[in-house]
């Protein structure tokens, strides 16, 4: 399983790419092997305003259908629509080309409960 | 705390992800379910369904006892055949659908969901011990544990099990079976049947003997692009095919009519259980009829969700199974739609997906037709 240092993660298996006051967004490649085959993802428009922890979007796979929750409080500026034609990208590279939205901080104190790479691996392993 | 089928360590060993199925640990995939789906459509998959539940009825009375508790006509039934079949409560509900194999002039198989395998015995002793004057020859029995379940579907089947035993399968048609050595040693019941729309069988072994035959499968479907399946890929190639789940399509209150089974239920046999009350819901009419849909717009239909008229205006019925089709690379799902609406194939409906009325249109089903 592969948990980038450069990211932080939530407890729901967002991972946060934070850059400034922009926050790129996805699911972390344990979400997408536990939820299997991604065959449907719903991703909010721009403009919309998050609080940290408030559902964003949902990811679907054969299966299941999943909630995403926003890991930070801020504006959606942009979202990745190439995942509505090819879902299974966030299976293939969760990290890369399955990102799925960027969230404008308002409220740089929402990342403050993220973990980091080595207490998010702590956390999936505890899961098992 | 689950049971484990015999094959529990070849699941392990083959990187099967277990979940608790009926009580059953088993894998709902192993690679992927859409891989999965896909071999089983293009080539062949091997399935362990040895959770499913294994009733014998045996004795001079049998046939009598059966024609009672079930619905379809199985006195018509020679030995080697096999039938699909419904057990109804007195007021015409499904306790459940299954599969009765005749194994002899007075013996029976019962092959029934697993999640329903006690309700199901305890059902037809109470129906042998309330009747025990009339059913005076007869002898029932939960055989679930001894038997290990491995069906092994697709076009390609056939080619694998002919290299396990010296039956002859080609005269074993859809619907029958026959009982025979495989690997020149385990008694097997081979029958041509199957839950996935794909020409198949399905076997019976004793139950220790499973992980022997699992393997000579496996080993010898290689070359044929065999792949073992879990229960999503089972579950995605029977919706295909518009095939009912219990829990989903049927339940102890729902008629077979509604279901579109009237086919299985033989109201010209003498009485059965639930006949009159099926027989009345046909005379006049059901309340609801089950229907293909595929989406139109982007989205999932899943069990539970409403449907409504195009118009988003009146909400007019409710998926019981919905998901992405492997085969078709769309939206599918299977609704009862109240018999109000006019049901017809190709009519613009609407399905709130979580909150939104996302257009879909009624499909002709099977969705998937295999092309062989």
């Amino acid at each position: 399983m592969d948990f980038p240092k450069n990211l932080k993660y939530t407890k729901d298996h967002e991972w946060a790419l934070v850059e400034g006051i922009v926050v790129t967004v996805g699911v972390t490649d344990h979400a997408q092997n536990a939820l299997g085959d991604i065959v449907y993802i719903d991703l909010p428009e721009t403009g919309k305003i998050l609080k940290s922890g408030d559902p964003f979007g949902v990811v679907e796979s054969i299966k299941a259908v999943s909630d995403l929750y926003s890991p930070a409080t801020g504006k959606v500026i942009d979202k990745n629509t190439r995942l509505a034609d090819d879902p299974s990208l966030v299976n293939k590279d969760p990290y890369k080309q399955a990102w799925m939205i960027k969230i404008e901080l308002t409220d740089k104190s929402s990342l403050e409960t993220l973990m980091d790479c080595e207490a998010y691996s702590k956390y999936v392993a505890s899961l098992k | 705390m689950s049971n484990k089928t015999a094959l529990y360590e070849e699941h392990q060993r083959l990187n099967g992800r277990l979940i608790d199925f009926g009580g059953w640990e088993l894998p709902v995939q192993y690679t992927g379910v859409i891989d999965e789906h896909l071999a089983c459509r293009n080539a062949v998959g091997l399935f362990d369904v040895s959770h499913m539940g294994e009733i014998s009825v045996n004795g001079k009375s049998a046939e009598a006892f059966l024609s009672y508790t079930l619905t379809n006509n199985i006195r018509s039934m020679p030995v080697g055949r096999a039938q699909y079949n419904l057990m109804c409560n007195h007021l015409g509900g499904v306790i459940d659908d299954l599969v009765v194999y005749r194994r002899g002039k007075t013996d029976f198989l019962l092959v029934v969901n697993a999640s329903n395998t006690d309700k199901d015995f305890n059902h037809i002793q109470n129906v042998a011990k309330t009747h025990s004057s009339s059913f005076t020859e007869l002898s029932i029995n939960n055989d679930s544990p001894k038997y290990t379940q491995i069906a092994i579907q697709g076009a390609k089947a056939v080619n694998i099990v002919k290299q396990v035993t010296n039956a002859n399968l080609e005269v074993i048609k859809n619907y029958w079976f026959c009982e025979e050595r495989v690997l020149n040693k385990i008694p097997a019941i081979i029958a041509r049947t199957g839950y996935t729309g794909e020409d198949g069988f399905e076997l019976y072994v004793p139950w220790e003997t499973g992980p022997e035959l699992w393997r000579a499968l496996l080993d010898i479907g290689n070359s044929f692009g065999i792949k073992p399946c879990g229960l999503g890929a089972r579950d995605t190639l029977r919706i295909e095919m518009k095939y009912p789940l219990y829990g989903h399509e049927i339940s102890d209150n729902t008629s077979p009519i509604d279901a579109g089974l009237a086919w299985v239920v033989a109201l010209d046999k003498d009485d059965f259980i639930g006949k009159s009350a099926i027989l009345k819901t046909k005379q006049n009419g059901p309340a609801r009829t089950l229907v293909g849909l595929t989406m139109i717009d982007r989205g999932i239909p899943r069990q539970g969700y409403a449907v409504f008229t195009d118009d988003g205006r009146e909400k007019i019925g409710e998926i019981t199974s919905g998901t992405m089709s492997p085969s078709l690379r769309q939206a599918i799902a299977i609704a009862y739609l109240n018999s109000s609406f006019k049901y017809a194939p190709g009519v613009k409906i609407a399905v709130d997906i979580r909150g939104i009325k996302i257009p879909a249109i009624t499909t002709p089903t099977p969705f998937y037709k295999r092309p062989y």
